[in-house]
């Protein structure tokens, strides 16, 4: 069995490369996978800790992660095919004003 | 040598996981991005399954690699990006990101170094999971004490695929009908 630590180690680098993504990339899209990672770093951390745990209240917690996650895609990219079609530009560093 | 397996398989997907993960983060063009981001997700799947998790597993693939990863590329390929290729693809201020993520990682592994393995506290034992399977356990914690919130997901998603169809749908100008 390999230490619970060792899956925390690993998380800790995959949300940290996440959160780096997020921050500076320029295209909406990517920054949308971003967070995909870290939330996925996040799932990983939670099914560790249950199995060390040996309890099932993690594991049902990564199940209602991913359904939320599935949920923040479809609404994300709705949102970022809304913004091409009003602006034909999908980086976010152009966006200077939240005026409608 | 029995011990050793585990380890060197953990040691592969860790490696596979931080490597896809960075090719995702730095990648020009986004079709690749999205690609190497379904390697990441099948590895973390048999992650996963090295934590006894099989259902989880299954989910991941089905619903992250399966329905996510798919939206993804659809939009990808609506969007023209053909201009993407050749300009920067970070932000001016990227070494203030590194710098922020850095300082997380060392904050975070400051934390870590007091971490102490827990004690098995629930009835998902190894044994258990081996006897019933991990669906069923799953099941049986979803649909008694979970059910409420299992309800509460099911009309988000809802709420989420009408609000998708809502903002997409034709955007009609002022005067031109309803």
């Amino acid at each position: 069995m390999i230490p619970v630590s060792w899956y925390l180690v690993l998380t800790l680098f995959l949300f940290a490369i996440g959160a780096f993504g997020f921050i500076a990339r320029r295209n909406v899209i990517i920054m949308l996978m971003c967070i995909e990672i870290m939330l996925n770093a996040v799932n990983v951390t939670l099914v560790a800790l249950g199995r060390g745990l040996e309890h099932t209240t993690a594991h049902v917690l990564v199940f209602f992660i991913i359904a939320v996650a599935a949920a923040e895609a479809a609404i994300g990219l709705a949102l970022v095919v809304l913004l091409f079609k009003k602006t034909r530009e999908v980086h976010m560093d152009e966006f200077r004003t939240l005026k409608g | 040598m029995e011990a050793l397996l585990p380890k060197a398989i953990f040691v592969y997907l860790a490696a596979a996981l931080v490597i896809t993960s960075i090719l995702v983060v730095t990648n020009k063009n986004a079709v690749h991005a999205v690609l190497w981001m379904l390697v990441m997700f099948l590895h973390q799947a048999v992650l996963f399954i090295t934590l006894d998790a099989e259902f989880l597993a299954a989910v991941q693939i089905i619903v992250y690699a399966g329905a996510v990863l798919v939206l993804f590329l659809f939009v990808v390929y609506m969007i023209n990006l053909r201009t993407e290729l050749k300009i920067k693809n970070f932000t001016v201020f990227w070494p203030a990101a590194l710098f922020v993520s850095v300082a997380l990682l060392i904050l975070a592994s400051q934390a870590l170094k007091d971490f102490r393995t827990p004690s098995p506290v629930g009835d998902m034992s190894p044994a258990a999971i081996a006897k019933v399977g991990h669906a069923k356990l799953l099941g049986q914690a979803l649909f008694t004490e979970h059910i409420l919130s299992f309800e509460a997901v099911g009309v988000l998603l809802l709420v989420a695929v009408l609000g998708a169809v809502v903002l997409t749908r034709r955007i009609r100008m002022r005067g031109e009908g309803v």
